[in-house]
């Protein structure tokens, strides 16, 4: 497809989704109207800096339908990532939401090379997480024989990876480099498996992790990225080139703005990623601010495909961890400890990556008249913290009493992380 | 009666001791006796002092956490079987000991017990003409 024909096909559809969100969603209506803008007045692809932004405060604001623009009969399927103070996100999906996800999966696939002849293993976790689902259906979308082996249980894994001769595997790199470790452990080289192909996503990772995965698995990694608010996995993949992430434009039309001013950026500069959702019915995002921080590349690729390339993710404009494919806010740590009277509301993250799994670290000051002598109520204490952290954060994590006054007080803004991954 | 123990909460971390007892040092404050107690991220150090009160006062305002614990000094004679004598009768009573520890010199010992039950055992103590030590500030 020309460049011409996709910005055609690009305006049309966003023409369609304007005039659907703004007759069915009154958040967007109240929006537009505010601005003065009306669905005629987006007639091409580049009207669309004339629309009003979307932030994940606008989904949980808008917590659990409202930003829903058909109605629940339509609804067929709902996912829900993991939400910072109260709410969950919802993102609910029609039958063709459905049939397009599993179609974007798909080419995401046949670019990685997989074929219907290929044997895949989906080992993202099943559930209320979008990846899991999502790969799956794009696997038997394609016609692989998909094995949903989710997460957990790596050796009886390691197993079927050998015994059914599994080609391929989605997973996070980091599960990637922990298959690598257990099939040392268990005696298994990469001469024992069939693995050819892994598409990694859901966390962050680095050219050096692809280079020790690829070597260690004897494979070829490719990029998988996708977030829920716009589909799940399968909004970009990277092709046989391992040069930038194409996106399915003709779904999710990306922009580049700055993060301060709102402005648009053009290609090649770096800001963060923008996402609208051009062709979904379910429940349909103009502009959504994903907070990740990339460039966009223009041009045709060595692979032939003329669809925008994203580059790799540097970093986000918020301050959100992803540790172990699970994004993790400072605050929703802060509402924890502030609910706690034993402890004074001054805390850090410490995030590491130790034999290629994130662990977090939270520090905390135990508040003088709550410390005790008696060390049983001290561990007592740490543990309700820790249960408390858990079915916050959804993840374990360690923590670590400490003297009042230990950590750094800063004005204004506290800067309450330091990650020690290395991921540059 | 009982003695005023100070504890004081320390992270597991390189030079925090060392902090403690330069502090009290600046202050002319002298440790009698001490023990650590530690966990994998903390630790507990507890010390029978000059003068606790004024040991609590100057640690705070170094913003370490402190607090004062009442525990029994018990004086013994530094033979054998005097103490297990003295943890016999606590025993038969059903005292329990959280913790204990202990100093020797020449022909006495010292051993600061923390029982479960701290009037109980104080008037076990008694009832076994036991010799124990009391002071506010020691």
């Amino acid at each position: 497809m020309s460049r011409d024909e996709m910005s055609s096909l690009q305006g049309k559809r966003l023409h369609k989704l304007v005039e659907l969100v703004y007759h069915n969603v009154p958040f967007y209506r109240n929006k537009m109207q505010a601005m003065d803008v009306y669905p005629d007045d987006i007639r091409t692809i580049e009207d669309i800096v004339k629309l009003p932004f979307t932030t994940k405060q606008d989904l949980r604001d808008n917590y659990p339908y409202g930003l829903q623009a058909a109605s629940q009969s339509e609804i067929v399927r709902v996912h829900a990532s993991s939400g910072t103070t109260g709410n969950p996100t919802i993102v609910s999906y029609t039958r063709k939401d459905l049939s397009v996800w599993s179609e974007v999966m798909a080419r995401s696939l046949a670019a990685y090379g997989i074929t219907r002849k290929d044997t895949f293993s989906v080992s993202y976790g099943y559930g209320l997480f979008t990846g899991g689902l999502g790969a799956h259906y794009g696997v038997e979308n394609l016609g692989a024989t998909v094995i949903p082996a989710s997460t957990g249980n790596t050796e009886k894994h390691l197993r079927l990876i050998r015994d059914l001769h599994i080609t391929g595997i989605a997973c996070t790199p980091s599960y990637a480099l922990y298959l690598a470790e257990t099939m040392d452990k268990m005696g298994l080289t990469k001469e024992d498996i069939d693995l050819r192909v892994g598409a990694f996503g859901a966390e962050p990772w680095t050219e050096n992790m692809r280079r020790e995965i690829e070597e260690r698995l004897g494979i070829k990694g490719y990029n998988l990225y996708g977030l829920s608010e716009i589909m799940g996995p399968g909004v970009s993949y990277e092709c046989q080139e391992q040069h930038g992430s194409h996106v399915n434009e003709d779904h999710f039309y990306p922009e580049i703005i700055n993060p301060d001013t709102l402005e648009l950026l053009p290609n090649g500069r770096q800001g963060e990623l923008v996402f609208t959702t051009l062709t979904k019915e379910g429940m349909p995002l103009l502009r959504y601010r994903t907070r990740d921080l990339c460039s966009l590349m223009e041009g045709k690729c060595a692979c032939g495909r003329t669809n925008v390339r994203m580059g790799r993710i540097m970093g986000r404009s918020d301050d959100m961890l992803i540790i172990r494919g699970i994004n993790v806010f400072p605050s929703q740590v802060e509402s924890v400890i502030l609910e706690m009277p034993e402890f004074e509301p001054h805390y850090m993250l410490v995030v590491n990556r130790v034999n290629n799994l994130d662990t977090l670290q939270v520090q905390v000051e135990v508040r003088q008249d709550y410390f005790s002598d008696d060390i049983g109520r001290m561990l007592a204490m740490k543990k309700m913290l820790t249960d408390k952290l858990k079915s916050v954060l959804s993840i374990s994590a360690d923590v670590k009493l400490m003297e009042p006054n230990s950590i750094a007080r800063s004005q204004g803004k506290g800067k309450h992380v330091t990650d020690n991954r290395k991921l540059n | 009666m009982t003695i005023k123990q100070l504890s004081v909460f320390l992270e597991n971390k390189a030079g925090r001791i060392n902090e403690v007892t330069k502090i009290l040092a600046r202050n002319g404050i002298n440790m009698h006796a001490f023990s650590m107690a530690e966990t994998t991220d903390f630790g507990i150090l507890r010390l029978i002092v000059s003068d606790a009160c004024r040991a609590v006062e100057v640690l705070r305002e170094a913003s370490f956490a402190v607090m004062l614990t009442d525990v029994v000094c018990l004086n013994c004679s530094n033979v054998a079987g005097s103490l297990s004598a003295i943890m016999e009768k606590l025993a038969a009573h059903d005292i329990f000991i959280e913790y204990m520890y202990a100093f020797a010199q020449g022909n006495e010992a010292h051993v600061i017990i923390r029982p479960n039950d701290l009037p109980r055992c104080m008037e076990i103590l008694r009832h076994e003409s036991c010799d124990v030590l009391g002071g506010e500030c020691f």
